[in-house]
């Protein structure tokens, strides 16, 4: 247990590789959300973002032009204008508040991940190596303590801004972060008590047993009702639309972030997307069976396993489980886009009775019953 | 490392709760708190209690703080209303309590040496606390939330009352 001394290199490894892995993603994460958002409303979507000179050369020129017309040179664009943007604090706003606060959004969403495993114990040379860069005792509790900083963020960069707007934007944060929290926290409470404990290491590989011999263990299938709650919970925590009352464009301007502008708001931006990331890695750990292929044991990626004949040896299942892992989280990213994208706005007291009155009821009575059935 | 990291966070818990009492702005005296309380968790850890470390942030800095700066901003003081800066013979006597308190606490803590008794091998962890709290001191635990709810009431009752 002696954390400060057992600090291995390899810690600094994965936690560096899965860093860059969510920097590297959020800006791919614009462009689809763009495509996405074009699917919805029937039109293009990005496709005049030009890369200038690189077009005209002879063989790769065509790539270029290629990847400018599918819009993916978009995010590129769209990073060298936040930099490049004046980088405005209103005059009688607290500078240094100001200042920390897209620092304080985005810092919490990046370090969530730490405890997410992305793919099976893998044996490198003579030792074994978890896929996951911190396996804490408290696992699941480490995620929530940090995603409970959240508010802050979105908070002080409301207050700080001094504006009317970005203050109510900021009081609805807090309050609807803080409701959705606690609903949050109480529903994933009845995966606790069947997989029996906190770290999300073995939630994940307590989903590879089978139930009545076919039907894989996962926790949508064992916990269907906290499925729906958590999903819920954690997406009004991110705060997009439907539940996006905090920014809400066409009552309070743009809400907390009203002041901000170039790189500070970009900064906000990927906290979002970071955070959305961080949801669909923890939503796959928790219901979806985490890197697991369903019928597949974890163990093959140690040992190794013949199919039909043929020895697959355990890196290739290693592969596959990480391929898997990935496949799972784009297509949650997919669901919140297409969330985002298809409802409306909630109005402020329909967010907060949604909050208390139906969903915090409901998981607290899903903790009873699966209680009840436990012990029965 | 480890006491590089104990001297470290322990500096920044102790300035940071200064920060608390110096700062004139409420919003950054609560900040400066959540800091505090951060730092605190990290000497949590350093005693290998892990899930007190996850609690304190979650409950203290994530949800308390939250409640509070959230009171504070409504409340949106001006520098005006604050008042000038005055020393009181209340701050004075507060001041010295607060040493005498410390001193209270050190002398023990200097008597006891420096090496702290082993720990049991489930200290700190989830079952570890689990236990004490569900089984060996269970009727406190329960009475501390009765109070809890009782405060919970009290709230309701006194917001209700206004509307």
């Amino acid at each position: 247990m002696n954390t400060a001394a057992a600090f291995p290199l390899a810690a600094l490894v994965k936690a560096t590789v899965v860093l860059f892995a969510i920097v590297g993603f959020s800006p791919v994460m614009t462009w689809f959300e763009r495509k996405i958002s074009a699917l919805a409303q029937d039109r293009m979507g990005p496709n005049r973002a030009r890369v200038p000179w690189l077009e005209k050369l002879p063989l790769i020129g065509g790539l270029f032009r290629f990847l400018g017309r599918i819009g993916i040179v978009h995010p590129v664009a769209d990073a060298l204008k936040m930099i490049t943007k004046e980088d405005f604090v209103p005059d009688r706003a607290d500078k240094l508040v100001h200042t920390l606060a897209p620092w304080i959004a985005l810092v919490p969403a990046f370090v969530t991940f730490a405890v997410v495993p992305f793919g099976p114990d893998i044996r490198i040379g003579a030792t074994i190596q978890h896929l996951q860069v911190a396996n804490l005792e408290v696992g699941i509790l480490y995620i929530f303590a940090l995603s409970s900083l959240a508010p802050y963020g979105a908070a002080l960069a409301g207050w700080s801004s001094n504006n009317k707007f970005s203050l109510l934007g900021a009081l609805r944060a807090s309050a609807q972060m803080i409701s959705y929290e606690v609903c949050m926290g109480a529903s994933a409470i009845g995966l606790f008590m069947i997989y029996g404990s906190l770290r999300l290491e073995q939630i994940v590989l307590g989903q590879q047993d089978l139930l009545w011999g076919i039907v894989p263990k996962w926790g949508v299938v064992v916990q269907p009702l906290a499925a729906i709650l958590f999903f819920a919970a954690a997406y009004a925590e991110t705060k997009r639309a439907p539940f996006d009352t905090p920014e809400g464009d066409s009552e309070i301007v743009a809400g907390y972030f009203t002041e901000y502008s170039g790189m500070k708001f970009g900064m906000f931006y990927t906290a979002e997307f970071v955070e959305m990331i961080v949801l669909a890695g923890l939503y796959v750990s928790l219901f979806f069976g985490g890197y697991l292929i369903p019928w597949v044991p974890a163990g093959w990626a140690l040992t190794g396993q013949a199919v039909a004949g043929v020895m697959v040896p355990g890196f290739v299942w290693a592969l596959l489980m990480l391929g898997a892992f990935l496949l799972k989280v784009a297509f949650f990213v997919f669901l919140q886009f297409q969330i985002r994208w298809t409802l409306p706005r909630f109005r402020y007291d329909q967010v907060m009775r949604l909050g208390w009155k139906i969903l915090l009821p409901l998981s607290l009575a899903n903790i009873l019953v699966t209680g009840l059935v436990m012990l029965w | 490392m480890e006491l590089a990291l104990f001297v470290l966070f322990g500096t920044l818990a102790v300035l940071g709760s200064l920060g608390v009492v110096l700062s004139r702005n409420p919003v950054r005296g609560a900040l400066w708190l959540v800091g505090a309380l951060f730092c605190l968790a990290v000497l949590f850890i350093l005693t290998d209690a892990h899930l007190l470390a996850a609690l304190e942030v979650l409950v203290y800095a994530g949800a308390v703080m939250v409640l509070f700066l959230f009171v504070i901003m409504l409340l949106n003081l001006r520098e005006e209303e604050l008042g000038p800066r005055r020393f009181t013979p209340v701050k004075a006597l507060a001041v010295a309590g607060t040493v005498y308190l410390g001193w209270l606490m050190a002398v023990p803590m200097w008597k006891a040496g420096r090496v702290p008794p082993a720990a049991p091998a489930d200290y700190g962890t989830v079952e570890g606390v689990g236990m004490l709290i569900f089984k060996n001191y269970l009727l406190p635990f329960e009475m501390t939330s009765l109070l809890l709810l009782a405060a919970v009431v009290g709230a309701v009752m006194l917001a209700k009352r206004r509307m």
